[in-house]
């Protein structure tokens, strides 16, 4: 007994004690009042400086789109050997910064990682608002957008049904399954979160809404017993999901026989990419966030630490991808392959476009070894803008340097995007602002009822420390 | 009509003992009400775990024959296609894999979501609890519990002493609303 008590004891002040992750000792009424607060003040005025900015230059989607579908798939800078330019790059970049929600969401919770609480709620909800943008691409880019039904399985005229066999098809089932689980995840989140925004509305109208989708939440255990094992199951069924989706991306290039599309190392190479993209993105939109709405109790110095850790892991994941596709090429000894990869890097139209892609994406986060560099903000904004341009570089290159210069010299061709490409890929941008600024007007930020869970006081077998502050209390009290 | 006793607790660890001290006492129809999940709480009351992946299998078997059906019946029974050479066959099925997959999902995730408000008798539009003012605090940082009078322990008195002792505070009686 005596020896088990030594223990605990010197466990207790172990010199390695974990990191807080609600700084400052806050109670579950602050944590309330301060993400509420965010939903329930008056928005300050650096809201509204990017908001209206953002819902203007959201609008240059619908006016890109207008031009196109009266037109023609032709105002497009797609020519005969490039058929997919901007279209498909910007889709896989939109959808790749989604995966990095549903990681946090999903995977970090099914390995335990409880700093997850604070960035879990933003990054789902950044998860959905990037497929949105990335659904847009596809969606018009099947040429007459009138006959985009025919992507669903239902009967037609012709008696004709899908090539289940083709990858794209495979990809209208990844990509809205993906949406529509996302959105299930996220609300199935939002709804004890959403029944405190409920119980402290002020005035009817708030009641109301807020009262409709918080389902008549009550907190009772015998809820919150299926409630977990939903967010459990969820949790399950997302995590192979994720890395499905991507997979199924990457099968739309490596199902087909183009040098440097056709390589079996794409769909890991694609997933840890996605993640990488998205990670960045997720600090991206949080260290400002974070400073405007003051949750640095919440979002603390640790939380950009593990996912400037995550940003370089993935990133050197990536950068062994590119060496390795460069290593294959040339251990395969297929001639077209090597080609391929002389012209992405040296010769070819686009060999800047690599080097770009390769400085972003490999050097830039190697920074993110020295702790020093992982908590200067600086330092993590700088490099996760690196970040998001590389990845949008990378899909850039793999895919269009591949069919721009493929099998034969004679059809190759250069291919630049129209102005009509680029005020549609711009206006995603702002849409993806607009809708987060809106999410963070009207939604809890941060998941309340997970932060408040991961405190020292919720275990229940906390004791409450002495008053005089004496005793130095075990982090966590396991039973 | 009255729906029972409502009383609070000033901590997760006071919630706890109470849990324990009430399911060894007999009752049923109570529940506890908290911020966020108690861990160890399903414990402390007695709670089996939840069914709901049993649903979820099921749902999610539903899934991967809706898949296959898909796929097999219009790819190979109803329209066979030739596409770049290929034929579809009973060995290509594989080819169909990433669609099982999806609607495996698809179908599991609908039936968590669904099962698991059917589970929890949710939505609805109110509930007694919600007459009390004090009970607001649960979404915040009450922690409550609740004896239904519609337990066979339940007695007006008793249960109200018993809950004394606990160390309950705020001690309420609910009352039902609507048609009595």
């Amino acid at each position: 007994m005596a020896n088990g008590t030594t223990t605990a004891e010197s466990t207790a002040s172990a010199p390695m004690e974990r990191e807080k992750l609600v700084l400052n000792k806050r109670s579950y009424n602050w944590i309330t009042e301060r993400i509420c607060g965010v939903v329930e003040e008056p928005q300050p005025l650096l809201w509204w400086l990017m908001f209206i900015p953002a819902a203007l230059i959201a609008t240059l989607v619908p006016i890109g789109l207008i031009i196109l579908i009266s037109t023609g798939v032709g105002v497009w800078g797609n020519n005969h050997p490039v058929g997919w330019g901007w279209a498909i790059t910007n889709f896989v970049f939109w959808i790749g910064i989604g995966h990095a929600g549903t990681l946090i969401s999903a995977i970090l919770f099914l390995t335990r990682q409880k700093w997850r609480t604070s960035i879990n709620r933003a990054a789902e909800a950044m998860t959905l608002f990037a497929v949105m943008c990335a659904g847009i691409f596809p969606a018009v880019h099947v040429g007459r957008i009138w006959m985009v039904w025919f992507l669903a399985p239902v009967p037609n005229a012709n008696g004709i049904w899908q090539n289940f066999k083709s990858a794209l098809l495979w990809d209208v089932f990844a990509v809205s399954t993906y949406f529509t689980v996302s959105v299930i995840f996220w609300y199935l989140g939002l709804v004890p979160d959403l029944a405190t925004l409920r119980d402290r509305a002020t005035n009817k109208i708030k009641q109301f809404c807020y009262g409709i989708f918080a389902l008549g939440w009550r907190g009772s255990n015998r809820h919150w017993n299926h409630y977990e094992m939903a967010y459990l199951l969820l949790a399950a069924l997302s995590t192979p999901l994720v890395l499905s989706v991507h997979s199924i991306v990457s099968f739309d290039f490596a199902t087909s026989t183009v040098p440097g599309w056709h390589t079996t190392i794409f769909p890991p190479y694609f997933v840890a990419g996605a993640i990488f993209g998205g990670f960045a993105m997720v600090l991206t939109l949080m260290i400002p966030a974070r400073r405007i709405y003051n949750l640095y109790d919440l979002i603390t110095p640790k939380h950009i630490d593990n996912m400037a850790k995550i940003i370089c892991f993935t990133g050197t994941i990536v950068g062994y991808a590119y060496l390795m596709e460069l290593f294959i090429a040339w251990y395969g000894g297929n001639k077209y392959e090597i080609a391929a990869f002389e012209n992405r890097m040296f010769s070819g139209y686009y060999y800047w476009a690599y080097w770009v892609m390769m400085f972003c994406n490999v050097i830039a986060p190697q920074v993110f070894w020295f702790k020093r560099a992982r908590y200067n903000i600086v330092v993590v904004m700088v490099v996760c803008m690196f970040v998001n341009i590389g990845m949008w570089f990378e899909r850039f290159v793999i895919f269009v340097t591949s069919i721009a210069q493929d099998w034969m010299p004679g059809a190759w061709d250069m291919y630049h995007p129209t102005w009509v490409e680029q005020i549609t890929f711009l206006g995603t941008f702002g849409m993806f602002l607009a809708l987060f600024l809106l999410f963070i007007r009207f939604f809890p930020v941060i998941a309340m009822s997970e932060v408040k869970g991961i405190l020292p006081q919720s275990d229940p077998h906390y004791n409450e420390p002495d008053p005089d502050g004496a005793g130095s209390q075990p982090e966590e009290a396991k039973a | 009509m009255i729906y029972g006793y409502l009383c609070e607790f000033p901590s997760t660890a006071a919630l706890y003992s109470a849990a324990e001290k009430v399911r060894d006492a007999g009752f049923r129809k109570w529940d506890v009400h908290s911020p966020f999940p108690i861990h160890g709480m399903n414990e402390a009351m007695g709670l089996k775990r939840s069914i709901l992946p049993w649903f979820v299998f099921f749902g999610g078997a539903t899934g991967t024959l809706t898949g296959f059906t898909l796929q097999y019946f219009t790819q190979v029974a109803l329209y066979p296609t030739i596409v770049q050479a290929k034929p579809t066959n009973i060995y290509t099925i594989p080819a169909f894999f990433p669609v099982i997959f999806e609607l495996t999902i698809l179908f599991a995730a609908f039936t968590t979501l669904f099962g698991c408000l059917a589970l929890m008798g949710l939505p609805r539009l109110n509930h007694p609890l919600f007459t009390s003012r004090n009970f607001k605090k649960f979404s915040d940082d009450g922690f409550f519990l609740t004896v239904e009078r519609r337990d066979e322990k339940f007695d007006r008195e008793k249960t109200r002493v018993f809950l004394e002792e606990l160390g309950a505070t705020n001690i309420e009686l609910v009352e039902e609303q609507g048609p009595a």
